[in-house]
């Protein structure tokens, strides 16, 4: 089998397509994550245990279950119970509800990161206690967490593919079906080999600059 | 006949199951200058901690300013202190760490200024004119740009009582200011301080362990052990004439490791 780069001209637009949508897909469930991520975060630190323990509990059942189970779950089973879901949506909201449980996570270390004097010292210049989250503790528990949440965006990006088992139309997808039709897969499948392989070496680069400006959140 | 700006009446404190202040009482004068002394653990930390409302407490009453701290009055009940009150009751009370903990992403003039811009809604001009005239008085004027990190122990220690000064409060807690320092470090922040000492009529509450200092800033000393009052009366009482035997031994083990008296 030969390499054949009109057949790669030809199917290039509809990978491009597919890459979009994969871009778009990460940043969206990166939206939903960051956002949902902290919800969860706060209500684990509730001292309502009517709210922290159940938290807890629903983050170990998110991880401890595989994405594609609960991608599955959410476009083909909850229809059954009258919530039909787009399968962009469906995909997005898997996605990012799987990842918030790590980057609560990403959360609850940033903010243990700042020392208890910190807060004391806030206290002791009389600051509100939203004016200690606001000018003390986010200031600091932030910059430490970037890069480990630049990482998650990363490993989010690399999951996509996921999404074409609930028929969303993105790169791994598009490949498969451009592959389908025209009986050729080496030049499909190394085109998302190497879209991924180019992104992730990018990615990588940004997450070390990251990580020398903001300096890394110890385990 | 002036009230006492301190009334501490029959304070319990327990963590868990440690009691650390047993029914303490004692009173603290206006501009009065109180040194607490005593053996590792015996509650003094906790004491400034109390006041700073940076701990609860067990039992008992405390009033500062002539106002319930921990308490207040709803319909005729009185009812554990919220958060607005608590609010209000620390505007009267500063405290200066051990470890300094200043805020180590804002820069010397910042920290200084954050608290009397968001809690007394100052604005910066001013607030930075008098935060310039207190980094004078510590005598770092010219670190007012540097960040905490560029600064030697001693320097944000001085920044620290800077950064307490500045909401003017009438009380004013130190709490080992000096242990976290090297020696040659300590002199600046105590000389700092016998100014302030000298030249305000804040109250102030000194807990350390530097019996010299105590001795030259205090006009009162009282000695702790476990969470009691043994002993207080004049520096020259306390540290020339300690009638109580713990008092004794304990000054005796201070020398001994080498403090001056
Ligand atoms: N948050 C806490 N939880 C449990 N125990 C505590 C806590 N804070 C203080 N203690 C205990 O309370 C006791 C009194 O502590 P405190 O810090 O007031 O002593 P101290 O007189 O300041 O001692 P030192 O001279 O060592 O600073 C100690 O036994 C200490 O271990
Ligand atoms: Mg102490």
């Amino acid at each position: 089998m030969e390499w054949d780069w009109a057949f790669v001209a030809k199917i290039m637009p509809t990978l491009l397509e597919g890459l979009k949508l994969t871009v778009l897909i990460t940043i969206l469930s990166a939206f939903v994550a960051a956002g949902l991520g902290l919800v969860l975060a706060i209500a684990k630190r509730s001292r309502n245990g009517w709210i922290a323990k159940p938290t807890a509990m629903l983050i170990e059942f998110i991880r401890g279950t595989p994405l594609l189970v609960q991608l599955y779950f959410i476009f083909f089973v909850l229809p059954d119970v009258g919530i039909v879901l787009p399968p962009l949506v469906a995909g997005v909201i898997g996605m990012g509800l799987h990842y918030a449980t790590y980057t609560a996570e990403v959360y609850r270390a940033g903010i243990e990161n700042v020392p208890k004097g910190q807060w004391e010292a806030a206290r002791a210049t009389n600051l509100t206690v939203p004016q200690t989250w606001i000018h003390v503790v986010i200031p600091q528990a932030l910059p430490p967490m970037i890069p480990a949440l630049a990482n998650y965006l990363i490993a989010m990006f690399k999951e996509t593919p996921l999404l074409s088992a609930i028929t969303v139309l993105e790169l791994m997808n598009q490949a498969k079906s451009v592959a389908n039709s025209n009986y050729r897969y080496i030049e499909p499948m190394t085109l998302v080999g190497a879209f991924f392989l180019v992104m992730s070496l990018l990615s990588v680069i940004l997450l070390r600059w990251l990580e020398r400006r903001y300096g890394r959140l110890a385990k | 006949m002036v009230e006492p700006i301190i009334q501490i009446d029959k304070l319990d404190k327990s963590f868990g199951p440690l009691k650390v202040l047993d029914g303490l009482s004692f009173d603290v004068m206006p501009g009065e200058k109180l040194a607490l002394i005593g053996p590792s653990g015996s509650g003094k930390t906790t004491i400034l901690r109390i006041l700073m409302t940076l701990e609860t407490i067990t039992a008992g009453h405390i009033k500062v300013c002539g106002e319930q701290l921990y308490h207040m009055q709803r319909s005729g009940h009185e009812v554990p202190a919220d958060e607005p009150h608590l609010h209000k009751m620390r505007s009267h009370i500063g405290m200066v760490f051990q470890h300094f903990n200043l805020f180590p992403h804002k820069c010397v003039l910042d920290n200084i200024t954050l608290a009397p811009m968001l809690t007394k809604g100052e604005v910066r001009a001013k607030a930075e004119q008098r935060a310039m005239e207190l980094l004078e008085m510590v005598g770092l004027a010219d670190k007012a740009k540097a960040m905490p990190a560029q600064l030697s122990g001693g320097q944000k220690q001085r920044v620290a009582i800077a950064r307490a000064l500045a909401l003017k409060p009438r009380i004013m807690l130190f709490d080992e200011v000096t242990s976290a320092l090297d020696p040659e470090l300590v002199e600046e922040v105590l000389l700092v301080m016998k100014r302030l000492a000298a030249e305000t009529d804040m109250t102030m509450l000194l807990v350390t362990h530097e019996m010299g200092f105590a001795h030259e800033f205090a006009d009162r000393v009282l000695f702790f052990d476990k969470g009691r009052i043994v002993e207080q009366g004049s520096p020259d009482k306390i540290f020339r004439h300690p009638s109580h035997e713990r008092t004794q031994s304990f000054l005796r083990k201070i020398i001994a490791a080498g403090h001056r008296v």
